[in-house]
């Protein structure tokens, strides 16, 4: 069945089932590595991706369900925000692994593109439901303020 | 030849010389019977041109056998090179890891990644610069004393020039690293806090793990797994599936059983089906509970070791403690399950894996698949995190199994989530029983620490047996090596069981198990998160029996003068006051813990301070500090350091406050993040991690260093807040509760 997607501003046209999750359309026709199969069940969070600027966990959302614009980090060159947490991240070295890291920046651009100011707690607040198993919180959320003095 | 050699070596050793001649003509004795020669990873790859290549276009190629998984290992090795062949980091490119081409270092792990492939690669570039010195000496006919490097290019003071890329011929480097060229003491990228070179990728989007492989006309596949361990398949409807979209093949071996799709959510569905609609004969083996395990442990036969033993006339003791620790089965839990790439073409196998080792990993797929070795190939990709082995080890023969019946398709398999939790060897569960002994001084005078656990290590790689987990449910199965203990001083259960600390009397045993109901094997710092939790936590009672400061007490206990300048740095940088005073307010109960280990004995020192906050309804606990000191020589590069030590300290207060495998006699509990909660940002301690760098000291690994001391000073703390110790892993809320309510009522 086709199925009309929008992503990162291309649009694709696909013969898939719309029940299929938006992860491995992304994934396997897009063409896109940032969104990551962590669970298959929305638990943690490393195949965020913004639709219309919403958050959403693109291992449960069927495809049909993606009715607007996909945003996903490889779009970072033109997304301020994106933009600044790119080098904020290089700056911090807040990676190990890494494989949670493209969930965590498209989480964390929603908050810095409406809270210019993000306090630490508000910062925990918005990541609660994404797991990192390096344990590179510390340097998550340093990297993330790093990004709000840029932008500020 | 082997018999003349043979003549000849009994010939020397007639006549008195053959010990050392003999020797050099059998090399593989060197390892077992004398002392490694070479530096590190030199010994197994003793060729200049095993490591290191000069190219004419300027570039630098490194062959390494240790890989990245996350731990920076790939920078600090680059800057190792960079730094002893003088040349810019940017030269230098990288080879993946690969069976037949790259250095066969094993595996990586036990943070022994820069004490043995970076001090190779550094002999190897040293050794580089001075034959590539040597050869400019004779072309410009200046002594080398006289020579200067400068981004690979050999100036005279005269003003003549001369570059490695056009000196080095494919010849140059083929000989011996001989090791004997003195190391640069004055570093230009050693030392730095270099950014990771593969950073920019991981947040930019771009093709970074194994996941992330194209390749075109690959199909995807899943395995469907048995409900539970040693589950043999009874029923299996093919046919259905066949039919299923874009389902290309159904693979079943004996009971192994794997689906192949077109599309990755073909496949995924295809699976679900095939769980719901394949019948098992269950074993049904599993102990019913962790707590009925942990009393079956210390029934079961064991191979018993005393690991150390110390005897001396001493004071005569005051106080006697004793206590029993336990540990649970801890999962890795990647965040990525794990992934292989296989594709079979012209008869030849080739896997992109994530595993530790390439070669260890090949070995047994050598021995699964019944192929000649040099028709398998394993090449490094990174994937997700894994300290230690998880399923990346397991996927690759998924996907080489498949790959086999299907030659000429690329195939990508991903375990599901609800594999990973469920097939992943765990860190093994652990019984840890201490008694020590104080005279009147506060001396100890005696110390007794008799440990029981499975193995930590069931690594592919063995000479007997197969690792690999679908080869045991093949139609002809292949059996596990046989369990074994990794041996002193670095060990594996018994790992930092014998402390660091000095007493006159001393008794280390190590029951090692051979049944093994639940899969184990390595997970970040082997036996050594659960002996240095009760070690440390002893040291604390022992500590508060004798009325003195916790901090005092173990310098009291310490002659290594860089152990104690750890615990003194951390104290500083805690504000450390003595013997901290629990409090209370508002409902909450607060303590503050020290902890101390030298991983292994002979890697990194780490010393932490926790400060803890708990809920005396809920008895959540709450780490609000967590400081470290840590020295581990010579720091290749600081920021990697501090970055390894502060993720350690954040992992183990996951470990130590929350984690434990659930099963019963049916099967693993755990199918997704629900049942097996981690650590969430909520929970998230402010980490404050400081180095001390000794230049002049030879490099330690630091990858696994805080996670025991870290633990530890966790358990301190709890117990300084709560007024009584919790003996058991992890310290729940349950049961903190349960040891608030205890003690109301005792009071």
């Amino acid at each position: 069945m086709a199925v009309q997607l929008t992503v990162n501003g291309q649009i694709l046209k696909l013969d898939v089932d719309p029940s299929t999750p938006l992860l491995y359309v992304l994934r396997n026709d897009a063409m896109i590595n940032s969104a990551k199969y962590g669970c298959g069940a929305g638990q943690c969070g490393a195949c965020a991706v913004l639709l219309d600027d919403q958050v959403v966990l693109s291992c449960t959302l069927p495809v049909s369900s993606a009715k607007g614009n996909v945003k996903t980090l490889e779009s970072y060159e033109t997304d301020r925000t994106l933009s600044a947490l790119n080098k904020a991240f290089i700056a911090e070295q807040a990676v190990q692994c890494g494989y949670c890291i493209s969930g965590m920046m498209i989480r964390a651009k929603t908050l810095l593109d409406k809270n210019k100011h993000p306090s630490v707690q508000q910062i925990k607040d918005t990541l609660q439901g994404h797991l990192c198993r390096c344990g590179t919180h510390t340097r998550i959320i340093k990297a993330i303020q790093r990004a709000a003095q840029e932008l500020a | 030849m082997m018999n003349s050699t043979h003549i000849a070596r009994r010939h020397f050793l007639k006549s008195g010389l053959g010990l050392a001649i003999g020797f050099a003509w059998a090399p593989h004795l060197l390892s077992q019977s004398a002392p490694a020669a070479l530096p590190g990873s030199l010994n197994a790859n003793p060729k200049l041109d095993s490591w290191l290549h000069i190219q004419p276009d300027g570039k630098v190629v490194v062959l390494a056998g240790k890989v990245e998984f996350g731990q920076g290992i790939t920078t600090a090795l680059m800057q190792i090179v960079a730094d002893e062949l003088e040349i810019d980091m940017k030269r230098i490119v990288m080879i993946p890891t690969t069976t037949g081409v790259s250095p066969d270092e094993g595996v990586t792990s036990g943070s022994q990644s820069i004490e043995y492939g970076g001090i190779a690669l550094r002999y190897a570039a040293a050794d580089a610069r001075e034959l590539l010195l040597e050869r400019a000496s004779s072309t410009l006919k200046t002594p080398v004393a006289e020579l200067k490097i400068r981004d690979g290019e050999i100036l005279t003071p005269a003003g003549q020039s001369i570059s490695y890329w056009s000196l080095a011929d494919g010849e140059l480097f083929q000989r011996p690293v001989s090791a004997k060229v003195t190391l640069k003491k004055r570093h230009t990228t050693i030392g730095q806090s270099i950014q990771r070179v593969d950073i920019p990728a991981k947040v930019s989007g771009k093709p970074a793990y194994v996941q992330d492989m194209k390749m075109p006309g690959m199909l995807h596949a899943r395995v469907i797994r048995p409900p539970a361990p040693r589950a043999a398949i009874m029923s299996v409807d093919i046919g259905v599936v066949e039919k299923m979209p874009g389902v290309v093949a159904v693979i079943q071996n004996g009971s192994f059983l794997a689906v192949v799709a077109s599309r990755e959510e073909q496949a995924i569905q295809a699976r679900e089906f095939l769980k719901k609609n394949t019948k098992w004969k269950m074993a049904d083996d599993l102990p019913p509970s962790l707590s009925s395990w942990f009393q079956q442990m210390k029934q079961k036969p064991t191979v018993d070791t005393t690991v150390s033993l110390k005897q001396n006339a001493v004071n005569p003791a005051t106080k006697v403690l004793s206590a029993q620790f336990t540990k649970p089965f801890i999962a890795h839990a990647a965040i990525g399950p794990s992934c292989a790439i296989a594709l079979m073409k012209d008869g030849t196998i080739t896997a992109w894996t994530h595993s530790q080792g390439m070669y260890p990993l090949k070995t047994d797929l050598v021995k699964t698949l019944g192929l000649p070795a040099e028709k398998i190939i394993c090449i490094h990709q990174e994937g997700s995190g894994m300290y230690g082995q998880n399923g990346a080890d397991d996927v690759a023969l998924d996907a080489m199994l498949i790959a086999r019946a299907l030659p000429g398709k690329p195939i990508r398999v991903q375990w599901m989530r609800d594999d990973e939790f469920k097939w992943e060897p765990y860190g093994s569960a652990m019984i840890i029983n201490m008694q020590a002994s104080l005279d009147q001084e506060g001396n100890i005078v005696d110390w007794t620490h008799e440990l029981w656990s499975n193995t930590h290590s069931t690594r592919p790689g063995e000479q007997i047996g197969d690792n690999l987990l679908a080869s045991w449910y093949l139609e002809k199965p292949f059996t596990p090596s046989p369990v074994k203990n990794n041996p002193q001083p670095a060990g594996g259960s018994d790992r930092n069981a014998v402390p660091l600390y000095v007493f006159p009397n001393q008794k280390v045993v190590n029951h090692l198990l051979n049944d093994m109901p639940l899969r184990v094997s390595a997970l970040r710092t082997l036996g050594a998160y659960a002996n240095i939790f009760a070690v440390e936590s002893m040291m604390d009672d022992l500590a508060k029996a004798a009325k003195i400061d916790p901090i005092q007490f173990r310098l009291k206990h310490l002659q290594d003068s860089r152990a104690r300048d750890v615990i003194t740095h951390v104290a500083k940088m805690a504000a450390w006051q003595k013997t901290p005073s629990a409090s209370k307010k508002n409902g909450s109960l607060y303590g503050r813990g020290v902890a101390f280990a030298k991983y292994k004995n002979m890697s990194v020192y780490v010393a932490c301070v926790a400060d803890v906050e708990i809920n005396s309804q809920t008895g959540k606990i709450v780490v609000s500090n967590l400081y470290a000191a840590a020295d581990g020589g010579l720091a290749i590069n600081p920021d990697g350091f501090k970055n390894q030590i502060e993720g350690g300290l954040v992992q183990t207060t996951s470990w130590t406050l929350f984690e434990s495998v659930p099963f019963k006699r049916d099967g693993i509990e755990v199918s997704s993040w629900s049942e097996y909660p981690i650590l969430r940002f909520s929970d998230v301690p402010n980490v404050h991690v400081e180095i001390i760098n000794r230049e002049n000291e030879k490099s330690l690994g630091v990858g696994e260093g805080s996670q025991g001391p870290g633990c530890a000073a966790i358990a301190n703390a709890v117990a300084n807040a709560l007024g009584q110790r919790i003996f058991d892993l992890p310290l729940s809320a349950d049961r903190v509760k349960a040891a608030i309510e205890q003690s109301k009522q005792a009071a």
